[in-house]
């Protein structure tokens, strides 16, 4: 390499310049989300809904995804009291493992969790469902065929996703519980009524509606960044993989992003 | 009847369509030819309102598309029909399902009415017993002929064929080509094909329009391009790999094919 072409990629103004590139991109992507989500929102609230669709979305998006959102939760709450128990014995509290768990599980880890899990798994089969449909221009015949495109796709897997969410967060939290239990009165012989009853009077329903709220709007972010990748999908084959691979990649970071907002609005708001 | 005047359309810095003017008439069946590539299939995009252009109108029946709203341009394409290159048959519906489409989204009608109205197009284009298959489960020329059905099945008073014999073989390519000739003569339809294959343009064109460099730069009956003394139309309608449509490419090619040579002489070695 040239002496020349060393000192341009490392100057300043390259660099600006890959920044300023950078911004624009990112300034561009976040509008053209927030149009598509206005766009569908609209949508949903103005035109019929095609029922049939959205529930079988709700059974792609929501039903097939149980089995994993229950080994997932499963797990992380006997590993969050096994891990919190560790701690708590050096202060004789190993009872209030239950507390901790049904706090966490509700508040934070059950939705996010589901919602990473449901990222990765619908939100990848979406963009790749819409990114096919877009290269093999079955996209420009529904329009060719006076069919919104955001009407007919988007919408039915939007309602689902926040739906869907919503419902398996639910289903997280409970048997996130659980696994915390198994492993608190097998284990760590806590004694199974105290550990309902410290669960139960651990918790305020602020606890669990705030988590709720958030699975809902984490539906709202896999289901949006899902369609937008896949209708911007181009480049055949290759160009679907690219799409797939960001949408998981900008629904994860969004719902981590997202995640630490909310958490920061309900800590000062409530 | 269809004028596109001064239609200009670029991707980032690649200018596709540069001030692209065409009259299409009525009942008429004309043939847009041009090399892969030089935006054949965006003036059909732009024809039907898929896209919208940076510059200039398409107008039909006096109507400005670019003026319509998103709900009017929906009713104004129901009068227009589409076959896509590809097809574009929507994976997860039966042939009946992607050729009855437009009626169960847009009318009221029966579902008999509509199996029936299925049925006929199917038959206009030579097909039966398939409306309960998967696209996945057909032939290339068989896909082609449910999209032209699907085409037809809102009764358009103009189609758009999107290369329809690509890929086909030149019997199938033949019995397409066929049925582009009988809308014509049956239903009176203005038919727009976009094609690179000479052998369909003779056949079906009332007029053939050639599209070069984002222009028109010639239109006129088969005969009159066929004996055109245009050199870009020459070149294109016999198919030279060498004339001044391919100059400015000419010295790549030569650099590749001695580049080739000189790596076939390396495996033998």
């Amino acid at each position: 390499m040239r002496l020349s072409n060393i000192r341009k990629s490392i100057g300043f103004v390259h660099w600006l310049d890959k920044l300023g590139a950078s911004s624009l991109h990112f300034f561009h992507e976040a509008g053209a989300l927030s149009i598509l989500l206005a766009r569908t929102v609209y949508a949903l609230l103005s035109g019929r809904l095609r029922w049939a669709h959205v529930l079988d979305q709700m059974n792609k998006i929501g039903v097939t995804s149980f089995p994993l959102v229950c080994m997932t939760s499963l797990f992380t709450g006997m590993v969050l009291a096994l891990q919190s128990a560790y701690q708590l014995r050096y202060f004789q509290a190993v009872p209030v493992t239950a507390d901790l768990v049904g706090l966490s599980v509700t508040r934070e880890l059950g939705p996010v969790l589901t919602a990473m899990v449901v990222a990765g798994r619908v939100g990848a089969g979406i963009t790749a469902e819409l990114g096919t449909m877009k290269v093999t221009e079955q996209i420009d015949a529904l329009s060719s065929l006076g069919v919104d495109p955001i009407r007919y796709l988007v919408v039915p897997r939007f309602l689902a996703s926040f739906v869907m969410l919503f419902i398996l967060a639910i289903y997280a939290d409970f048997i996130g519980i659980f696994g915390g239990y198994v492993v608190g009165v097998l284990k760590l012989d806590i004694a199974s009524h105290l550990y309902v009853k410290r669960t139960v009077e651990a918790m305020v329903f602020k606890d669990i509606y705030t988590g709720l709220i958030k699975a809902f709007f984490f539906g709202v972010i896999i289901a949006t960044v899902g369609c937008y990748h896949g209708l911007n999908a181009g480049g055949g084959a290759e160009g679907v993989g690219r799409a797939t691979t960001m949408s998981v990649v900008t629904s994860l970071i969004l719902i981590i992003a997202f995640d630490c907002f909310f958490t920061a609005v309900f800590y000062f708001m409530f | 009847m269809i004028v596109i005047e001064n239609l200009r359309k670029s991707f980032d810095n690649n200018q596709v369509l540069q001030g692209l003017n065409l009259t299409i008439r009525d009942g008429e069946t004309l043939v847009i030819i041009g090399r892969s590539g030089c935006g054949k299939s965006i003036l059909l995009k732009h024809i039907i309102g898929l896209m919208q252009p940076d510059e200039g109108k398409v107008l039909i029946d006096d109507v400005d598309i670019a003026s319509l709203s998103r709900r009017e341009l929906d009713q104004f394409r129901l009068k227009i029909g589409m076959v896509f290159q590809g097809a574009a048959l929507f994976d997860s519906l039966t042939v009946e399902g992607n050729v009855g489409f437009s009626l169960y989204e847009h009318s009221d009608l029966p579902p008999e009415e509509i199996h029936r109205r299925v049925q006929e197009k199917l038959r206009m284009v030579g097909l039966q017993g398939v409306e309960d298959l998967m696209p996945s489960e057909l032939s290339g020329g068989m896909k082609k002929r449910v999209s032209i059905a699907r085409a037809l099945c809102n009764d358009p008073r103009r189609i758009l064929y999107d290369e329809p014999t690509t890929g086909l073989d030149p019997i199938t390519a033949d019995v397409v080509n066929n049925l582009i000739g009988q809308f014509r003569e049956k239903l009176k339809v203005t038919s727009v094909v976009v094609t690179h294959d000479m052998i369909s343009a003779y056949k079906i064109a009332d007029r053939i329009a050639m599209l070069y460099q984002g222009r028109i730069i010639a239109v006129g009956e088969p005969e009159e391009i066929q004996h055109s003394k245009d050199p870009f139309v020459r070149q294109f309608i016999l198919g030279l790999a060498s004339g001044p449509i391919t100059d400015g490419e000419r010295k790549f090619f030569v650099e590749n094919e001695n580049g080739s040579n000189s790596l076939t002489s390396d495996s033998k070695e």
